[in-house]
């Protein structure tokens, strides 16, 4: 690790568990929680998209089956610990088998999209497929486009009646956010991640170093795919009902826009860009005169046209700028234009 | 005999359908290397064009045929003009911004005609094979799915247009040393896969109840199709339509749509898993 | 003499109906440096990256130190011992010159050693002043030594150079001499190369390719005095 690089880790954590605190005071529990969770899912895809240059239209896919398992595991058990864990474990391994299959049959970029899309979609027939008796596992009815309800929400691990709710639920998604974002700040400043950085900048030159990449790809893709799930698994619980919808392309699409108008190369920036887009979609869905995907669909095309490195990155450059404080270049971001022939 | 031609038809059908859904997509994507992840809107938008031209008294196949195309295209002509010209060359990007673009075209479309579900009747009235009920409207979209192949591959071989076209599709760098405006070209390339686009949704429009979010079943059958076909437009549409199309119809048979529409889709990450380039990135390479 | 580092028996690459490389033998000994040249088409480059992994031979064997390694993963030769340059310089553009070269120390050192690592391959390749830029700001000649140094940061006992030449001006080609007879005195190399100049500087030993077979193979000043290798480079018959 680089020296000041612990201390710049555990600044950024307080910063945010500042913000944490005080959020509160301004909003209610609810919003926020979800806010929250939108943030890890935005995480997610920061984390593999901006750093490791996988360019992955199915985060949704990952978050879809992290809220699964776990609504299915606690209608099956019961007290939510098991089902806390299942709906980590679930989708990690789906993506290490997705990803291994995908790096190690050397897709170039614009293929990934396609497969993670399609992927995405395929759960998102498949679970509105499953309407009807025939469609169970134990004792959960998987239930099709109405989805799964009534299953036991987070508890305190050991004590079944012991519900994690409103503002509970809201310490336990915050800290969880903090101590992800720490961990994944962790990683990247580790060999491992910056083996990865430099993989997204140059995969042959990595390769010609002594570097699997192949591996190293499905291992980040997987830790990736760990945290959406992780994000799936308390909208599980907050939501109390998992539905298709948890696949569908619009969720996919809100999570890259996350990313895309936060900025990529950072991994506060698709946080900030999913609390900030959630609560602006908050806000739209109480009105009815502007439908919010214009809102949404518009701020993606003028990011892109006039911002393409992302909302943070640029304010940043332009505050170290007038403070004049020396400071390297902040990273170019990933998004790699690799020819699709 | 009889459930072997309703089958037969049936998959022809099935390819035809792909190959109208692809047809924009792959003529913007295999001269422009642009993928238009807003095509199924379009597609979408020529549903309505004809919809409301059909209840203004408007003959059904002229709004189908004329009417939506011409919409469409202008929508593409604004769009290629105020967006996709700033963004060639930077493949990902185009993407994300024409996702924007998609969810736009949803959003305005929902508060101008509203979250509900409209459609017209099928002009063709079925036909009885034995014992069979068969649509006859699938007659015709296997008639236009010839006839726009044919029409794509005469204008790519034999016109002037065309042969600049192809030399986009090879090298952009050198068709633009040669002095031929890209820009124009590509400006072009877009309209006529839009009104491509417009056309497919107009003709399918009688099959569907139109929902200002149709698009999304299209778009993901399209960006297959064209992907899994490979970088030639009309050889790469053919196999990847003609494949896939079977493949889902075969289970369409076997099991229920849904298990078909399933097994496509797991069709596709198949052949992208064996054939990284698509189709005509292995065979037949060259092809137009 | 000193024992055989690599080694191929019988090597053919096929494209389709070409046939770019030619049932090919070729041994290096340890602390050689042996130069690839011959006329543009004449299979050098598909033989080097035969060697590299980045290509599977259609035929044949590749061995290095008594290994078999036909058809291994570029990583997995590169883990042999073996740093690899590419033609077009490959380095990680939106890193630092520093970062560059800590990637490639970081596999082979702990992490104290991985840091004198770089600061040596720093100063021996005089990258100091632009150490901390990132390396898509630097000009073309500048590149070619931060790879250089990125790869020789891994300490390889065999280093395979495709035209480190490329593109330099004659200034810099004179450096890269100095710097390639200074990477000989640990290491084996074999250089593809095309400047004739280049080669008189610093090649000892010299395989001419020609139409995907070895034509020659010979100590420098006779290969160059061969009447069928000018007559090759003159585009005559051989």
């Amino acid at each position: 690790m680089r020296p000041g690089e612990a201390l710049s880790i555990w600044r950024a954590m307080a910063i945010g568990a500042v913000a944490l605190i005080l959020l509160p005071f301004v909003m209610q529990y609810y919003t926020l929680t979800v806010l929250v969770i939108y943030g890890m899912l935005g995480l997610s895809l920061g984390l593999v998209w901006g750093f490791g240059g996988i360019l992955c239209f199915g985060q949704a896919a990952f978050y879809g089956l992290g809220a699964y398992s776990y609504a299915i595991a606690a209608v099956n058990i019961g007290e939510s610990s098991v089902p806390f864990i299942l709906g980590i474990v679930v989708p990690a391994l789906f993506a290490l088998v997705l990803g291994a299959m995908m790096f190690y049959g050397r897709l170039s970029d614009v293929y990934l999209g396609v497969i993670t899309l399609v992927v995405t979609l395929i759960f998102f027939k498949f679970m509105n497929a499953t309407a009807g008796s025939a469609h169970v596992i134990g004792d959960a009815r998987l239930g099709g486009f109405n989805g799964i309800p009534g299953y036991q929400t987070l508890n305190v691990p050991g004590s079944p009646d012991d519900y994690l709710y409103d503002d509970r639920l809201y310490i336990v998604c915050a800290v969880a956010l903090l101590l992800v974002y720490g961990l994944v700040r962790w990683l990247l400043a580790s060999p491992f991640g910056r083996v990865s950085v430099g993989i997204r900048e140059n995969e042959l030159r990595a390769e010609l170093l002594g570097y699997d990449v192949r591996a190293r790809k499905t291992l980040l893709f997987a830790v990736g795919g760990a945290i959406a799930g992780l994000a799936g698994t308390l909208y599980a619980s907050w939501a109390e009902i998992v539905t298709p919808g948890l696949f569908s392309l619009g969720q996919s699409a809100e999570i890259i826009i996350w990313c895309i108008v936060g900025g990529l190369g950072t991994l506060a920036g698709p946080i900030f860009g999913a609390v900030a887009l959630g609560y602006l979609k908050f806000l739209l869905g109480q009105q009815s005169m502007v439908d919010n995907s214009i809102v949404l669909g518009l701020i993606l095309v003028l990011v892109v046209l006039l911002l393409p490195r992302g909302i943070v990155p640029t304010i940043r450059d332009l505050f170290f700028r007038t403070f004049g404080r020396r400071r390297r270049r902040s990273r170019r971001p990933a998004r790699r234009q690799d020819n699709a022939s | 005999m009889d459930l072997a031609a309703v089958i037969l038809v049936e998959i022809l059908y099935a390819v035809a359908s792909l190959v109208l859904i692809g047809a924009g997509l792959a003529v913007v994507f295999g001269m422009m290397r642009v993928i238009n992840l807003a095509h199924g809107e379009f597609m979408m938008m020529g549903g309505y064009a004809t919809i409301v031209a059909v209840n203004l008294g408007i003959n059904v196949y002229v709004a189908m045929i004329i009417v939506a195309p011409i919409v469409v295209g202008l929508i593409g002509l604004v769009v290629e003009r105020l967006v996709i010209r700033h963004l060639y060359g930077r493949l990902v990007d185009t993407m994300l911004a024409t996702w924007g673009l998609s969810l736009l075209f949803i959003g305005l479309v929902t508060m101008i005609f509203g979250n509900t579900t409209t459609g017209i009747s099928t002009p063709i009235s079925g036909l009885t094979i034995g014992a069979y009920q068969i649509n006859g409207y699938n007659f015709f979209i296997i008639v236009v799915a010839v006839i726009l192949l044919l029409a794509v591959f005469a204008v790519l071989r034999w016109t002037r247009v065309g042969l600049v076209a192809r030399g986009t599709m090879q090298r952009s760098d050198i068709a633009s040393a040669i002095g031929h405006n890209t820009s124009r070209i590509y400006m072009v390339t877009f309209v006529a896969g839009s009104a491509l686009a417009g056309l497919a949704g107009g003709i399918l429009a009688p099959l569907v109840g139109l929902v200002p979010s149709s698009g999304g079943a299209y778009i993901a059958k399209a960006f297959i199709t064209v992907i899994v076909g490979g970088p030639s437009i009309i050889a790469g549409l053919m196999s990847s339509a003609g494949l896939l199309g079977v493949v889902a119809q075969i289970f369409t048979f076997a099991a229920t749509p849904v298990v078909g529409e399933v097994a496509l889709l797991i069709a596709a990450v198949i052949l992208l898993r064996l054939l990284p380039q698509g189709i005509t990135g292995r065979f037949l390479k060259g092809r137009l | 003499m000193s024992q055989i580092v690599v080694e191929t028996q019988g090597l053919s690459m096929r494209f389709g109906g070409v046939t770019a490389v030619d049932n090919v033998d070729f041994q290096l000994r340890a602390g050689e440096l042996r130069c690839l040249i011959g006329p543009n088409g004449a299979g050098k480059s598909t033989f080097f990256k035969c060697l590299t992994g980045l290509l599977r031979p259609t035929e044949g064997e590749v061995m290095i130190r008594g290994e078999t390694t036909t058809g291994f993963d570029p990583h997995r030769i590169a883990r042999l011992g073996v740093g690899i340059k590419t033609q077009v310089p490959s380095v990680m553009d939106g890193l630092t010159v520093a970062e560059n070269v800590w990637i490639s120390a970081q596999r082979v050192h702990s992490a104290p050693e991985a840091r004198l690592a770089v600061e040596e391959m720093i100063e021996r390749f005089d990258l100091g002043d632009i150490a901390e830029r990132t390396v898509d700001r630097l000009a073309h000649g500048e590149r070619q030594r931060v790879e250089l140094a990125t790869v020789l940061a891994a300490k390889p006992w065999l280093v395979l150079l495709d035209e480190p030449a490329a593109g330099m001006t004659a200034e810099e080609v004179e450096r890269m001499s100095a710097i390639i007879r200074d990477i000989n005195r640990h290491a084996a190399l074999i250089i593809v190369e095309h400047d004739m100049q280049f080669i008189r500087a610093i090649a000892d030993r010299v395989t001419v390719f020609y139409q995907g077979a070895v034509l020659v193979d010979d100590q420098v000043d006779r290969v160059l005095a061969d009447r069928r290798v000018r007559d090759v480079y003159l585009g005559k018959k051989a």
